[in-house]
């Protein structure tokens, strides 16, 4: 005799949630228990970098939203680009990383900040100063190993439960 | 005695609890009787296709990602297929290795949010759902080691995948492989011998096989109505062939059915992930290309199982960076030109768990 | 019509009241009403906070926990939110009806309390027909539901609605006989009576009737599984679909209020209400109706919803020859007079007849079959 269709299936339903009544719960609260992000975090911000950058302007070509916005003038005497204006317009950005990847002289990153809400439009809009590498807006290791491997871990959710089931 | 009753039409939409994102349905009612039903939808409409048509080929994933959100992966993996048949290009051996494991784990999590918004409609107040996503989320941990993301993965790219596989991918993921088993009987345990649900879904809602093929329903919605058909087997793709697995089919192709089936198939992708584990080799993961692909002329149709059926890229090029035509084959438009005929005669509760149970996302039907 | 006594008992918590006093009477009255709409708007208040964390817990979250400590603050913060609210009536909407409906669907979920006891002889009123008076009086709400289904010219409200007064209908049905099993075994009508007869728990003695109406009361004040009133997933929010800020609120009230008194009669009935040992009464009384709405907020968490011609089949295919049988056989216990000593031996015989029961009856309602009648 089956004990199908005599309520049997409704009380293994119950213990199942009664069980998790006694079970800690998969929630950490945010704005007090922090957990890793990714190495590789995909952020709201860019990371640029003075120094490396040429100027060729691949990242803004590669960008399917066109979101980078860049100028340059001839510095003839040294032969080089000189940037005159490097301008991402976050709000646009899709965070796609397709400019990171392209950029032939790594100079271009994502930030691993990602508390970067602002309250207007125009906030969003970063240039050129504002997107250089600071203690507070360190580089995300999205596309550079290397970098990654100096982050902190991400926290798993695999390894923060433990309970047996 | 026979009362006489006048049908109306009540506007399910396109904001409801249960319609999936911004989905309309038109129900005229009789009392509780869904006499007829007319889906509407537009609302979401981004423009996909057209969009394509300007961008590169490179720049196309991110715009896949927001077809059907909630199996990113999947999308990018069949659109990279497409282009790399437009464009004859061959994925390294470890870049196809790691695509399958992360198509499958994406099979996993959107089926496991397809089952519990399912037992959601049906009733449970968000428990199987929040345990569902519970579990999602772990798989989401692992696409964000990955890819850095949480949704709109954007990894895959034509002929690889972005970057390596982390070296805490691995044994992160064998962790989680040994404790889905235990997750799953789980579920089963809170759910499947339910006699309430069995009342509900039993027989609701059937899909007949012939049904099912005539109007080109793909996924676990033709494989519930007894279909053996999964383009992983049928036409395979990638690397399937080399993995050993089977396609569960259910008989009667009701709700419970679709429910099941689910189930079983995620079984089955964990099977396929477990081989992939053990089978990966070492070396590159992208295949060397320019910066801008540009394929010959020509046309290129490509398809993949994704978790809710056939998805189909089909891409023409005219030797330039950016495809000539793009034209995506959303499995979830198709399931739902089902719905009508399953949903008349039957009650507005169960139109919404037989909508459920087809299991739409509104970004992919839309476009 | 009912004659009231009024019987003051020594208050066993609160001062008692002089009987002489000058108009003792209203004074009782006063003081008894002070107390219920307290108790029950405390209860609500507790309840809201007991559901929202349980069944958070259940579903492997947290629950509300800002609010105060541990978060027992979050139904008041709700309610001010609540109040301050702005009251969208539709354009459409019966506008008197609209704004009578939760004062007719509140004051009967009150009114229910006036008969409970919270000790020996410690309630508003010792009716001598008190659980008539319960069931006539818990009946009103439906008017105050459909009024709000009617009123807000809503096809969805409308839907819930109807949903509500087929479901009332039917289950008034199997609740009230379960209760008369109770009432053959005490004999007597009034609450207070019941109460002191149960030397013995009546869950005991009436497991059948129990399951009967827990069943049944559920789906009278629309407990999941049998909220499909107000199916969120189908309905949108059902008959309140369209109200807002208070009157909003006055719905959430009846709807918990209602709970809390079908526990506290569950508990007067079969858990031996106010009965036990240490704790002072009242505070017995109130953890057995946390006891019960618990098992309400498990089951809650745990089942699918049911459709609604298996809400009319369950009632009528199942519940209603439950109840019968099991009216039938406590008829026949009494009756041959079951003697005192032998009460371990009518337990034992009474959960057989519940298991029995349940098992063959439930293979024949697969083969009554479980719906598919139209309504
Ligand atoms: S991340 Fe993508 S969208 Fe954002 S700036 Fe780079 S290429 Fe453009
Ligand atoms: S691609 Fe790199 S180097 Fe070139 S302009 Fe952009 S950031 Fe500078």
């Amino acid at each position: 005799m089956k004990f199908e269709r005599y309520g049997i299936g409704i009380a293994k339903g119950l213990t199942v949630t009664i069980r998790h009544l006694f079970r800690h719960p998969t929630v950490s609260q945010y704005p007090e228990q922090r957990l890793n992000i990714s190495r590789r975090f995909r952020g709201n911000e860019l990371v640029w970098n003075k120094e490396k950058c040429t100027g060729c302007g691949t990242c803004a070509k590669t960008c399917p939203q066109g979101a980078i916005e860049i100028v340059t003038s001839t510095d003839m005497t040294e032969n080089k680009y000189v940037v005159d204006k490097y301008q991402v317009d976050t709000g646009y950005c899709i965070n796609c990383g397709l400019c990171i990847e392209s950029c032939p002289y790594e100079a271009l990153y994502f930030s691993h900040a990602f508390e970067c809400a602002r309250y207007r439009r125009s906030e969003l809009v970063q240039s050129k100063d504002d997107m250089l590498e600071t203690p507070e807006r360190k580089v995300s290791g999205y596309f550079y190993p290397d970098k990654a491997n100096k982050l902190p871990e991400q926290t798993l959710l695999v390894e923060k439960v433990t309970e047996k089931r | 005695m026979a009362v006489r009753t006048e049908p109306f039409v009540l506007n399910m939409g396109p904001v409801h609890p249960s319609t999936h994102g911004v989905f309309r349905m038109r129900v005229t009612l009789d009392g509780e009787v869904v006499v007829d039903i007319e889906p509407i939808f537009g609302y979401l409409h981004r423009g996909i296709e057209k969009l394509a048509e300007q961008r590169t080929y490179t720049g196309i994933i991110p715009l896949t990602d927001r077809l059907d959100y909630i199996s990113s992966m999947s999308n990018n993996f069949a659109y990279c297929l497409a282009v790399e048949k437009l464009a004859g290009i061959k994925v390294p051996e470890r870049a196809e290795y790691i695509r399958v494991i992360i198509a499958e784990l994406q099979r996993v999590a959107a089926l496991l949010i397809a089952v519990g918004a399912f037992l959601n409609d049906c009733g449970a107040f968000f428990t199987p759902f929040l345990y569902m996503f519970r579990e999602r989320e772990r798989i989401v941990d692992l696409f964000e080691m990955v890819s850095g993301q949480r949704l709109t993965y954007n990894y895959m790219r034509v002929g690889g995948v972005s970057q390596d596989l982390p070296d805490e991918f691995m044994p992160a993921l064998r962790k989680f492989m040994n404790m889905m088993p235990r997750f799953m009987a789980e579920y089963d345990r809170l759910l499947v011998q339910n006699e309430i649900l069995i009342a509900r879904a039993k027989g609701v809602g059937i899909l007949t096989g012939e049904q099912a093929i005539n109007c080109s329903a793909s996924g676990p919605v033709l494989r519930a109505s007894g279909v053996k058909w999964d383009i992983r087997k049928a036409d395979p793709y990638s690397i399937y062939d080399r993995f050993d697995f089977a396609i569960p089919t259910q008989t009667t192709g009701d709700c419970y059915d679709r429910y099941r089936q689910r189930v079983e198939e995620t079984r089955q992708s964990l099977h396929i992930i477990r081989q992939a584990m053990e089978q990966i080799p070492s070396g590159p993961v992208r295949a060397e290309l320019p910066q801008l692909i540009r394929p010959p002329a020509g046309e290129a149709y490509a398809h993949i199982e994704a978790p809710k059926g056939e998805l189909g890229f089909y891409l023409v090029s005219d030797n330039s960076i950016a495809p000539y035509r793009c034209h995506i084959r959303p499995p979830s438009l198709i399931n739902l030109t089902a719905l009508r005929d399953m949903v008349r005669g039957w009650k507005i509760a169960d139109l919404i768990i037989i909508f459920g149970s087809i299991d739409i996302t509104v970004g992919e039907i839309d476009r | 019509m009912a004659t009231i006594e009024l019987n003051i008992y020594n208050l066993v918590n609160f001062q008692s009241i002089p009987p002489d006093w000058p108009g003792g009477f209203w004074w009782h009255w006063l003081f008894f009403t002070v107390v219920i709409i307290g108790f029950v708007l405390t209860m609500v208040m507790g309840v809201i906070y007991i559901e929202r964390r349980g069944m958070a817990r259940m579903q492997s979250r947290l629950g509300p926990n800002r609010t105060g400590p541990f978060g027992l603050l979050q139904p008041v913060a709700d309610a001010i939110k609540v109040l301050l609210k702005e009251n969208i009536v539709p354009d459409a909407a019966d506008k008197l009806i609209h704004w009578l409906a939760p004062v007719v669907a509140f004051a009967p979920a009150l009114m229910i309390f006036a008969v409970v006891p919270f000790g020996n002889g410690v309630l508003l009123a010792d009716l001598n027909v008190g659980i008539l008076y319960v069931v006539a009086i818990s009946s009103v709400s439906t008017v105050g539901i459909f009024m709000a289904g009617w009123g807000s010219s809503n096809k969805y409200s409308l839907l819930g609605a109807m949903r509500n007064v087929a479901a009332v209908v039917s289950y008034e049905i199997p609740l009230v006989l379960a209760i008369v099993g109770v009432v053959l075994i005490s004999g007597s009508l009034s609450l207070n009576q019941m109460v002191v007869a149960q030397d013995v728990p009546f869950i005991l003695l009436q497991p059948l009737g129990f399951l009967l109406f827990f069943a049944a009361g559920c789906a009278e004040i629309n407990r999941s599984p049998f909220d499909l009133m107000e199916a969120d997933s189908e309905i949108v929010a059902g008959f309140h679909t369209e109200y807002s800020g208070m009157k909003f609120a006055m719905f959430y009230l009846v709807e918990y209020a209602e709970a809390v008194a079908i526990s506290a009669i569950i508990a007067t009935l079969f858990l031996g209400g106010w009965r036990g040992p240490i704790l002072p009464p009242w505070l017995w009384f109130v953890v057995k109706v946390i006891i019960v709405f618990f098992a309400m907020v498990w089951t809650r968490t745990t089942l699918p919803r049911i459709r609604i011609d298996q809400l009319m089949a369950f009632a009528w295919k199942f519940l209603f020859p439950m109840s019968l049988f099991n009216l039938f056989i406590t008829a026949l216990q009494v009756l041959a007079g079951w003697p005192t000593e032998l009460v371990w031996a009518m337990i034992i015989v009474n959960f057989a007849v519940m298991a029995i029961l349940v098992l063959v009856w439930s293979k024949l309602f697969f083969k009554l079959g479980r719906g598919r009648i139209e309504v």
